[in-house]
């Protein structure tokens, strides 16, 4: 080791340092002003994001091919501390409305993202698996942060143990791809794939990584946990893991899939062309019936997860692959941003002991808090894919690399599970515009600022998407 | 010497046994006593390849794995007790209070 590799992970030492420190810190701030222990987390991420902006542009590798930094890293962990900013500022009111104000909360939330970020770096399966876990473990923990409420309790078990269930999966796949290519490192793994001539044990040994990653990214049919743990878990917590898990796990798939497995692409072609189509029929078709918002929007949550794993499907093909994955990256931000504003206008409707989380509660929300059901409707419409929002662009960058691909059929598949979703996402508009009610929202600082600047996002973007794109482009160039 | 192969099948049937325990039993305890049988399946087949190789890197691997287990051990077993006291039954069909 050298000065050289501490280097290539310096965002997340800094991270990983300030959340023990703050670790230790929370120890002496007293349990009425924990809010101290949210702005000194929001202040670590804030360092890192500018010691990770920093680094656009450096291209390194550390630890003997441990550890990448490049492009993609960079982007995606500048993405991934967005991500727990917004997570850390829709917590702030949260936890304290809800009487679970605990300052672990967010050095668990801190924990979660140095994983998610090394995550994103990790070009060695050991190091996959690792990143993997301390993501998870801070998760399960989190989701059974309201504890004792019951349903907060299952939450956490159902997710800790169909994620553990999930884990054994990819450990057993990795140990039959160092059998098959006798390494863990993903430039080890493709020399080895590109001489052998059997390819049977790597091809298994890749589709039990697949079911893996497949858990953690909510892809049909391994979903079954998605609708329990979001509507169980805090919803702040919800929030968070939504976007956070789902960018890394994506960020990893790709990274681990697109670089070490072009050798048996072929076979992995099909099955990830499936396994999107069934994920975006499922999450779109079964967010229907839902009445519940936290499980709506979980469905919606899974259905996302199978428009990006359109990207995946042409990874063979060396033409296509870099639009296609550029276009992914893309359609993260999209989400990140637009789930984060929807999570943040559920929060602020959400009452104690669950209340305030049908459908029909939003019933007259454009009358009492015109703002709100605003930023509602842009969300909504972000999510379904119509103009003037993000998503549409997304949705447009998304669908037009497939069809590139010559995956016309998944392209169709895709734009009618969208107009599917206008169904229920409309329905959320309609309630909020066209019915009478009294809802009650809380208005706090951080929890409005939130909303606000994802709305904002969400649609200024829409109009000026080509630097967003280009800078996606550039992270993906040196991918392969 | 004993074949590598057959240390890999072994450790396939102990991933199968740890699978289907996971889907059929309704305990979270045994449920958790699976998914470890399936952990240390993966562990057995690393240990088996890496020997055929004679490297180091397998038996490194599986010191991760062990450690990481060990910390889902911490974590699941508490939120079993926490499950345990507010139902007085660690019954997975049970807990049905989220449903839709």
């Amino acid at each position: 080791m050298n000065q050289f590799d501490l280097t290539t992970i310096l965002p997340i030492t800094i991270l990983t340092v300030w959340a023990c420190v703050l670790l230790l810190v929370d120890l002496f701030i007293p349990k009425t002003r924990k809010g101290i222990t949210a702005l000194l987390s929001a202040l670590g991420l804030a360092a890192t994001l500018g010691f990770t902006l920093s680094q656009i542009g450096m291209e390194d590798s550390g630890f003997n091919g441990m550890v990448a930094l490049d492009g993609f890293s960079t982007f995606v962990n500048a993405l991934l501390l967005v991500s727990g900013l917004l997570g850390v500022a829709l917590a702030y009111g949260y936890v304290k409305r809800m009487g679970i104000e605990r300052g672990e909360y967010y050095t668990l939330l801190l924990f979660s993202v140095v994983g998610m970020m090394l995550m994103a770096q990790a070009t060695d399966l050991i190091v996959v698996f690792l990143a993997l876990e301390l993501l998870s473990i801070p998760l399960y923990v989190l989701a059974a942060f309201s504890r004792p409420k019951t349903d907060s309790e299952e939450a956490g078990l159902k997710y800790f143990l169909l994620g553990a269930f999930s884990s054994g999966f990819l450990v057993y796949g990795i140990a039959l791809i160092f059998g098959a290519t006798q390494s863990t490192n993903i430039f080890a793994i493709v020399e080895s794939a590109s001489t052998s001539t059997s390819n049977l044990l790597l091809t298994i040994g890749a589709a039990l990584l697949l079911i893996g990653f497949g858990f953690k990214v909510a892809a049909v049919p391994f979903h079954m946990w998605t609708p329990d743990v979001y509507q169980g878990a805090p919803t702040a917590v919800t929030a968070f893991m939504s976007s956070g898990a789902k960018i890394a796990g994506f960020a990893a798939l790709l990274r681990v899939f697109a670089t070490a497995f072009p050798a048996i692409a072929t076979d992995m072609t099909d099955v990830l062309w499936v396994l999107s189509a069934a994920t975006m029929i499922v999450g779109n078709v079964v967010a229907i019936a839902q009445t519940d918002i936290k499980r709506l929007l979980a469905y919606s949550s899974i259905a996302h997860a199978g428009y990006i794993l359109m990207v995946f499907v042409p990874y063979g093909n060396e033409n296509v692959v870099a639009t296609s994955v550029a276009a992914g990256l893309f359609y993260l931000v999209s989400y990140a941003f637009t789930n984060f504003g929807a999570w943040g206008v559920v929060i602020a409707l959400e009452k104690k002991e669950g209340k305030g989380l049908a459908l029909n509660d939003y019933a007259g929300l454009s009358k009492r808090h015109p703002a709100l059901a605003a930023a509602m409707a842009v969300f909504m419409l972000s999510l379904i894919g119509l103009p003037p929002t993000i998503g549409l662009i997304g949705k447009i960058y998304l669908f037009r690399a497939v069809i590139d691909a010559g995956f016309v059929w998944l392209a169709i598949i895709g734009v009618l599970t969208s107009l599917v979703s206008a169904f229920y996402y409309l329905r959320v508009i309609v309630v909020m515009y066209m019915k009478d009610g009294e809802p009650t929202a809380e208005r706090e600082p951080w929890l409005d600022m939130t909303t606000a600047v994802t709305a904002l996002v969400t649609v200024i973007v829409s109009f000026v998407p080509q630097f967003l794109f280009a800078w996606a482009s550039d992270a993906v160039l040196k991918l392969f | 010497m004993i074949p590598v192969d057959y240390y890999i099948i072994l450790s396939a049937i102990l991933f199968v046994i740890g699978v289907l325990g996971v889907l059929i039993r309704r305990n979270a305890l045994i449920i958790f006593m699976s998914i470890e049988l399936m952990l240390n399946a993966a562990n057995l087949a690393i240990v088996a390849f890496g020997s055929v190789i004679k490297s180091f890197d397998g038996q490194i691997f599986v010191f991760f794995v062990i450690a990481v287990a060990a910390a889902e051990v911490a974590v699941g077993l508490a939120l079993i007790v926490e499950i345990f006291k507010s139902k007085r039954s660690i019954d997975v069909d049970q807990m049905s209070s989220l449903k839709g």
